[in-house]
């Protein structure tokens, strides 16, 4: 049961090899485009890679990396084949290439259609990995002067003011963690001292906010301290006021741009997708209906192409049962072995 | 006595069309980037318009803007020019329009020159602009509720940040001006009453700056309040103390990177001038050398092409008589009737001594 037949006169086939020829140099280019896309979102990730706990994400800009790559694979030979088609000569030497050539793009344009799944299965990972690691930098902004930590600080600093974020889920997470080094507190003061005996572990807490949280757009000038106390600043209510400091998370704004940028990246990939998928189709009519000519001394008869010349679960099974039968005998040989001994031994 | 003879064989002359053809549509497309880099200064300076007093070194994009679309269709014609030059019937047609774009060239090229020129020359001119704006910003950061000022805060606040910079010429300048509104103080207190009577014009001044004047370099939490009173804060000597705030004043900080953006174009415009002063001088040996192939016989035999038909001097006494020749055009009546009554004259005095004779 074949699938998708259709008939192809001599004029049409010319015009299919031609319009194929065209179509694989676009895909070329499509698929120098996904790369470059691919270095793209990759950059985007290591530049922030300091709130990043793990490199799970990082799957995503790989494989579209790859994808392009092989795809500009696939469609040169793609553009050489068609080039040969229609020349009866040249056309027979690619017959043994064609059978791994179309298994192996087969496998590269489904892992392209994968990456934009994964990108939007991964907005879990992401943001777990994004949690951890801004809680590590907010907890680790006092110690600018540990070695391997020194640039917290400043990298916490300039993404709150670079994304108009304050604090991991919000502001409220530098009330919990001591944000002032001890080297520039006072332990004589009375106020230092009331402050690291009012909770366990002996830390200066505050209800205040490091500078980069405030917002320009804030008619007033930046209150950064002593936020919850409405009596220590003239016509301040904590509870209403909106425009003072940064009121999302950076957690959500840092999730919300790569999201952003990877739906942008995935629309871009997935018409290369289709694109490349429609490559692999008409080469695949044009081959088989160029078959069927082969041999014949009158090359301009009417041919049939089709897709698949059994139905598609006959052909799967082909492709796949060669490598099941690789471990099965090994299987077999295995389960033989021991069989052959117990029979040997009691004789 | 012509100035710069050469010999032009028809292969020199095939050639030197083709070549002048290439060069021409290149410089088409330094036309277009021309005139990109001019709306691109122009863009950016109307970015920071707010900060700016006046609006003089929007010469420098708005020249870059207009010579770019003047070459590209100057050029054009170029090309126009060269496609025709070698047919006969084609070409005797573009002399009114050669004669025009020899003025207008070299009149481009003056802009360009200018160009350069100014965006050195101007830099004093934008430096004072910024001065006067970044002064009125900082003045009016407080005023957040006056309409048309609303803006002066987050303006200079995100200028700050940007640029990492503070002030106008450095932090200090925010010791001088109230940036706190009045909004926001509290009159009752004997704070905000010492502040108030401690000046003539009843201003609240502190020694604090913005949040935007923080450094997120420092390795401690930024200090914005009472910044010269070293007790104030532990661990604290500000005659020392370098990474809390930002060091450069903003009107530095916004004339080094213009006047960098500025510096960079210098090059770009300098080698835009070179391929049209090379394009000018082919165009003119092209001219030449085909009108005189024209008037030969043999239309493929050598002619000789020139800059100019007589010396420098002869062509500019020739241009300033046909010059006034053509302001005398006016004067032809008063002078006909001058002679007409001269030849009245002389009639009469023929008829007198007739007479007397």
């Amino acid at each position: 049961m074949v699938v998708m037949k259709m008939k192809f006169p001599f004029q049409k086939r010319v015009k299919l090899a031609q319009g194929l020829w065209l179509l694989s140099w676009f895909a070329t280019v499509a698929g120098a485009v996904t790369f470059a896309l691919g270095c793209v979102l990759k950059t985007e990730l290591l530049r922030r890679a300091e709130v990043m706990d793990d490199t799970g994400i990082h799957i995503v800009p790989n494989t579209l990396m790859i994808a392009g790559l092989a795809s500009l694979g696939i469609n040169y030979f793609a553009s050489r084949i068609c080039q040969d088609s229609l020349d009866a000569g040249r056309f027979p030497r690619w017959k043994n290439f064609l059978k791994p050539y179309f298994a192996v793009s087969c496998f590269f344009t489904v892992l392209m259609l994968l990456t934009v799944i994964m990108s939007y299965a991964m907005k879990g990972s992401l943001e777990s990995s994004l949690k951890v690691g801004l809680r590590n930098g907010i907890r680790f902004y006092k110690d600018t002067d540990t070695p391997g930590r020194c640039f917290q600080k400043q990298n916490i600093d300039r993404l709150q003011m670079e994304f108009q974020c304050c604090g991991n889920s919000d502001f409220k997470d530098w009330f919990e963690v001591q944000w002032i080094s001890n080297r520039y507190l006072d332990f004589s003061s009375k106020e230092v001292k009331d402050r690291i005996k009012s909770n366990v572990d002996g830390r200066y807490l505050v209800d205040g906010v490091p500078f980069s949280c405030c917002n320009p757009s804030s008619p007033r000038p930046c209150i950064q301290y002593q936020l919850t106390n409405n009596s220590a600043h003239y016509n301040y209510e904590y509870q209403t006021e909106e425009l003072n400091i940064h009121l999302s998370g950076c957690r959500q704004a840092l999730v919300n741009y790569y999201m952003g940028l990877m739906n942008t990246i995935g629309a871009g990939v997935l018409s290369v997708f289709l694109l490349q998928g429609s490559v692999l189709v008409s080469l695949r009519f044009l081959q088989t209906s160029m078959e069927a000519v082969a041999g014949k001394e009158n090359i301009e008869i009417e041919t049939e192409g089709y897709l698949l010349e059994q139905g598609v679960k006959e052909t799967f099974m082909q492709y796949v049962d060669p490598v099941l039968k690789f471990f099965l005998l090994k299987n077999g040989v295995e389960e033989g072995d021991p069989a052959a001994t117990t029979s040997a031994a009691p004789a | 006595m012509a100035l710069m003879k050469m010999k032009f064989t028809q292969q020199r002359r095939v050639r030197l069309a083709q070549g002048l053809w290439l060069l021409s549509w290149l410089e088409v497309m330094c036309g277009v980037l021309t005139f990109c880099l001019g709306v691109y200064l122009k863009l950016e300076l109307l970015r920071r318009a707010e900060v700016m007093d006046n609006s003089e070194i929007h010469i420098v994009p708005n020249i870059l803007m207009m010579v770019g679309l003047a070459s590209i269709a100057a050029n054009w014609i170029a090309s126009r020019v060269c496609q025709d030059a070698l047919d006969a019937n084609r070409f005797p047609p573009w002399k009114p329009f050669l004669l025009a774009w020899y003025m207008v060239v070299p009149v481009l090229c003056n802009l360009l020159i200018s160009v350069v020129i100014l965006s050195y020359g101007l830099q004093g001119r934008l430096e004072e602009s910024l001065k006067v704006g970044l002064r009125n910003g900082i003045r009016f950061y407080k005023d957040t509720d006056v309409p048309g000022r609303c803006f002066q805060k987050e303006t200079i606040d995100r200028l700050q940040m940007e640029f990492r910079c503070c002030g106008n010429n450095n932090y200090r300048d925010w010791f001088e001006v109230q940036w706190v509104s009045n909004r926001y103080l509290d009159f009752t207190s004997k704070e905000v009453k010492d502040r108030i009577r401690s000046n003539v014009d009843g201003r609240y001044l502190l020694d604090g700056v913005p949040f935007s004047c923080c450094n997120p370099a420092s390795p401690r939490p930024c200090l914005q309040r009472r910044l010269i009173d070293n007790n104030a804060h532990y661990n604290y000597e500000y005659q020392t103390e370098e990474l809390n705030l930002h060091p450069r004043g903003c009107r530095e900080a916004l004339t080094d990177y213009y006047m960098e953006m500025l510096d960079s174009t210098g090059p770009f415009v300098l080698s835009v001038l070179l391929v049209q002063v090379s394009v000018f001088v082919s165009l003119r040996f092209l001219q030449t050398a085909v009108e005189a192939a024209m008037s030969l016989e043999d239309k493929e035999g050598d002619s000789e092409g020139y800059l100019l038909e007589k010396g420098v001097k002869e062509t500019l006494e020739d241009f300033k008589t046909n010059i006034l020749k053509m302001l005398k055009f006016g004067e032809v009546e008063p002078e006909a009737a001058a002679a007409a009554d001269k030849a009245g004259d002389a009639t009469e005095k023929a008829a007198d001594p007739a007479p007397s004779s």
